[in-house]
Order: structure tokens, then C-alpha cells, then sequence
């Protein structure tokens, strides 16, 4: 009896499990120091390089031996060039850096943008993924409705997730805030600082990115930054449930949700958003102090404070006006007044094929400059 | 003097089973299904693993390793196709589970609810392991182990296995 008939079972374990291995390995991508590789490639090179390295350290060995011990002609001659040619790099790389720092200034002026909410369209789940490691959810919308892929979904509480997949003209996939694969750029609402909100293996979800020495409560209001530009700016994204010391210097943020991920039954898609540029026709010249004024965060107006009915931006004084919206610095300690933050945006999310174009703005106007 | 194979398992409890074609491919189906369904209305219901039970059913059933890891390769197959997760993760995990299965159900008592109990335990662990090797070491992503959980999903998946097992006793056919 040859080897393989008796251990035939065993054989074919190895050969399934080897073909799974395989087709795993192609479509897996590991992250290196140059980017993205298929695990399979590494698996190749890891195997074939040290051969390979052996090849060339002998010849190299070899090489160095000359050129290291007899052919060192010439060698002060190049040092001289290259001691020009770093000089000469030293003025372009200064000139290079002030293109830099144009470029980011006009970058900022640029993308000092407001986006609107133009449609949306309601959408029933349908099915889930079925594991606790994969968090998606099945839509009955699709292609025909104007779905496509990285497009936001909401709900009128907030964020849900995003289109991950359109698999036909009336099924699409959506990636659920707190899967570990997603990320959406998000503001604490109080202190204006910024992170990255992700999903953890245990299906909570965690605003990372927070360095340890900033100051952030328990309860603060998360709203979308739009840094990602997939979420429009403002969008309420939970708040923060808890805070503690992580590693590498930043703070383990835990996030209460604004949605319930775990009883979705409609959402939102969000087809189509608009940007504008700030409507300042008829404001006459603005300063950027007025500018900066109208976008940091200022003292809320007490009743002894506002004697009159409230200046017009960019025609107020500097320094006597406060933020034209609802997003006071220290007001929004839970979901309401998250809402306060963004009340079009839940006006938004009222359940209609196709919403009216509705402004995302409240946020972004109580920010300053990103 | 040469030892004789010992098994924990009667005559009667030996005895191979199959399974019609609509019961092989549909009832795979119809549980992933249910599985993906039914977290919508009853999201407490994502912590039981379908698929795997059903591996370890026709796993012992057909006491096949052959038959056993292919079921269970094509049923986590089937799994990977509904997650956003590489195709093969799912399928690796259930190919061994199924093997394994199927190899323990030829040695001992299978037909009983304690063993199935005890089966689906330590199979949900493996499974479970395996899973996390696979991300861990393949796909290079952060694994987290939450014991309290996952202690708790093992036994209410074995606990699902005793009830399941014997409503599907019912499709059997023996050779």
C-alpha cells in the first residue's frame, strides 16, 4: 500500500486546506514599509530571497574587495561634486519649502467650503453579514437608485456607515462605523479636537488618534469632520462614553453611537452633496480677522451680554461678536444637543425618497479654520 | 500481541448516515440565510454560528473526514461570501472543524446530548482559534480576545446544538 492511500485523509486535509491557504494568501494584503503586498508575494520572496541574498553578498563581497582596495581613483574629484550638488539642493529645497507653506495657505482658502445635503434616498436593511467579526449590513437599494460605492448613510440620529458594495440594481453592502476596517474623520464638538473614529474587533466603537496630554470629558458630543471626505461635515457621531490611557502616548476613547448599530431597520443613503462657497455677496469687504472671529469658539452671549438683536457676521466688531449658530462651546453635552449641532441634518434624514437639498453646516461654522 | 482498535461507541452508534441532495445544499443555505436574516430584528441572535453547527452535524453524521471537511469548506466558503473578510478565512476554519468532527465522531458517542454538548464546546473552540490565527498571523489585523464572550458564545452554540441536532435527526437517511 503506497504512502498517499494510507494516508488518504490526511493527504486531502492538506491538499483543501493548502488550496484555501493559497487562495487566501493571494487576496490578502500586508502592509510593509513600501506598501501594500500580497501575501503571497511575500511568501515567494521570503522563500526565494535568501538564496538570492547569498548570490549577491558573493559577488558583492567580491566587488567591494576591488573597488573598496584598488580602484579608489578619482574618489576625491566626486567628493568635490557632490559638495556642489548639496549646496545646490540645500537653495531648491528652500525654495521648494516656501511653495510648500503657499500652497497650504491657498489650500485652506480653498477648501473653506459648505456642504449641503442635496438628496437622499430611504432604504430598508435587509440582511447582515451573520458574524460578529464582519459588521455589514444588506440594503434593498441599489444601482437603479442611484447608489454607489463610499456613499454616507444615515440615520436621522446620526452616522450609520457607508456604502461598501453595489452588487446590483437593487443590493448594495454597508461597512457599519464600528467594523475594525472603517474610519471616519471626526471633531469632538467642545474642544475641536480631531481624530479618527473606528470600529474595534468587539464591534464597540473608539475615537483614536487623541494625544494623552489634551483634555477630553466623558460625554462630549463627536460630530463628522468631512476630513474624510465621505461624511459631510457636522453629522452626529455619538459621544464620548469613556476615556483612559492608552498606549503610545494617545487616550483609549470608547464612543456611545448615536445610531443603535445593532437595530437598524431604515437608513439613509446619501445620493448626492453640494459644496458652496460662503455666501458674502452684499457683505462688502471682509476682514480675516472677522473670519477667524466667526469660526472659533467664543464665550456664550449671556442675557447682560446682548442688549440688542445679534450683529450680522462680518459686519460686527471684532472681538464683540460670538458664533452665529447653535454650537456654543460648552453646551452640547449629549445627543440633543448634538441635534442642536446639526438641525438640518436631522431634518435631513426624515424618511423621504428624495429629501429636499438641506444645508450640513452648523458644525462647520463653529469650528475654526481646519 | 498485536492491540485491537478500542472505540467508546456501540454498534448501533457507528452506524454511517447520508443525507438527501435538497438537504445537503438546501439546509446549508437556508441556515447561513437565517443566520444573515435574523440579526436584523434579533441582534442577540449574531452570537450563534449556524454554519458551524451544521458542520459538525454532517461531520458526525456521515462519519466521512473526506465528506466532513468538505462540507465544512464549502459552508465557511459560503460565510466568507456574506463578510467583507478575504474568501478562505471562514473556509479554513470550518475545513478543519469539519475534519476533526468527523474524525471524533467515528470514536465515540456522538448521539447523546451531553457529547454533543461537550462536541460543540470544544469544536466552537477551535473553530475560534483557528479564526484567530488566520487574522493574526495571515492577515496581519489586531486580534481581541474577550474569554467572558466568547465562554458564553461556546455554550449557548452547544446548548443550540443539543435542540438543533435532534430536529435534524429527522433528515437522516441510513446506509
Amino acid at each position: 500500500m503506497n504512502l498517499f492511500s494510507r494516508h488518504k485523509n490526511t493527504v486531502v486535509l492538506a491538499a483543501v486546506l493548502l488550496a484555501q491557504l493559497l487562495a487566501l494568501a493571494v487576496q490578502v494584503k500586508r502592509q510593509t514599509a513600501g506598501g501594500p503586498v500580497r501575501v503571497i508575494r511575500l511568501v515567494a520572496v521570503y522563500t526565494l530571497t535568501p538564496f538570492e541574498r547569498l548570490l549577491i553578498y558573493t559577488g558583492e563581497g567580491a566587488r567591494a574587495l576591488w573597488s573598496g582596495y584598488i580602484d579608489l581613483r578619482g574618489v576625491r574629484r566626486e567628493n568635490e561634486r557632490l559638495k556642489a550638488e548639496a549646496g545646490q539642493m540645500r537653495l531648491e529645497r528652500a525654495r521648494e519649502q516656501e511653495d510648500a507653506r503657499q500652497a497650504r495657505r491657498i489650500q485652506a482658502l480653498l477648501g473653506f467650503k459648505e456642504q449641503w445635503i442635496d438628496t437622499t434616498v430611504a432604504a430598508q436593511v435587509i440582511g447582515t453579514s451573520g458574524t460578529e467579526t464582519s459588521r455589514l449590513l444588506d440594503l434593498d437599494k441599489g444601482a437603479k437608485d442611484g447608489i454607489k460605492v463610499d456613499m454616507p448613510v444615515i440615520t436621522p440620529d446620526g452616522v450609520a456607515g457607508k456604502i461598501l458594495a453595489v452588487f446590483g440594481d437593487h443590493l448594495s453592502q454597508v461597512l457599519l462605523i464600528n467594523d475594525p476596517t472603517s474610519g471616519v474623520g471626526a471633531t469632538l464638538v467642545n474642544s475641536r479636537l480631531q481624530g479618527i473614529v473606528k470600529g474595534t474587533p468587539t464591534g464597540e466603537v473608539a475615537l483614536n488618534y487623541i494625544m494623552g496630554d489634551e483634555s477630553v470629558q466623558p460625554g462630549e458630543a463627536l460630530v463628522t469632520s468631512g476630513g474624510d471626505r465621505v461624511f459631510p461635515r457636522g453629522l452626529p457621531l455619538g459621544s464620548v462614553a469613556s476615556v483612559s490611557m492608552g498606549r503610545n502616548l494617545f487616550f483609549n476613547i470608547k464612543v456611545k453611537p448615536a445610531v443603535d448599530l445593532d437595530r437598524l431597520e431604515e437608513v439613509l443613503v446619501i445620493t448626492a452633496q453640494k459644496q458652496r462657497e460662503p455666501d458674502t455677496a452684499g457683505l462688502g469687504p471682509i476682514r480675516a480677522s472677522d473670519i477667524l472671529s466667526q469660526h472659533l469658539p467664543g464665550v456664550p452671549q449671556t442675557a447682560a451680554q446682548t442688549p440688542g438683536a445679534p450683529a450680522q457676521p462680518g459686519t460686527q466688531t471684532p472681538g464683540t461678536q460670538t458664533p452665529s449658530v447653535a454650537v456654543t462651546p460648552k453646551a452640547p453635552q449629549n445627543s440633543s444637543a448634538t441635534h442642536a449641532a446639526a438641525p438640518n441634518a436631522s431634518q435631513a434624514t426624515r424618511p423621504a425618497q428624495v429629501a429636499k437639498p438641506l444645508p450640513v453646516k452648523p458644525a462647520a461654522e463653529g469650528t475654526r479654520p481646519q | 500481541m498485536r492491540a485491537a482498535n478500542l472505540s467508546y461507541t456501540s454498534r448501533e452508534q457507528v452506524e454511517v448516515y447520508r443525507f438527501s441532495w435538497p438537504v445537503s445544499v438546501g439546509l446549508p443555505l437556508l441556515m447561513v440565510g437565517l443566520q444573515s436574516f435574523m440579526p436584523v430584528r434579533l441582534p442577540f441572535l449574531r452570537v450563534f454560528d449556524f454554519g458551524l453547527l451544521l458542520t459538525i452535524f454532517f461531520a458526525v453524521s456521515r462519519r466521512s473526514q473526506v465528506s466532513g471537511m468538505l462540507t465544512g469548506a464549502a459552508i465557511g466558503l459560503l460565510q466568507d461570501c456574506l463578510t467583507h473578510t478575504p474568501f478562505g478565512v471562514f473556509g479554513i476554519a470550518k475545513t478543519l472543524v469539519g475534519y476533526g468532527a468527523s474524525s471524533i465522531g467515528i470514536k465515540i458517542d456522538v448521539e447523546n446530548p451531553g457529547s454533543r454538548f461537550l462536541l460543540t464546546f470544544v469544536f466552537y473552540a477551535v473553530h475560534l482559534a483557528a479564526f484567530m490565527a488566520i487574522e493574526r498571523w495571515l492577515m496581519g489585523q489586531p486580534v481581541h480576545f474577550n474569554l467572558g464572550h466568547e465562554a458564553g458564545a461556546a455554550v449557548a452554540n452547544s446548548v443550540m446544538a443539543v435542540f438543533l441536532f435532534a430536529l435534524l435527526n429527522r433528515f437522516k437517511i441510513r446506509e
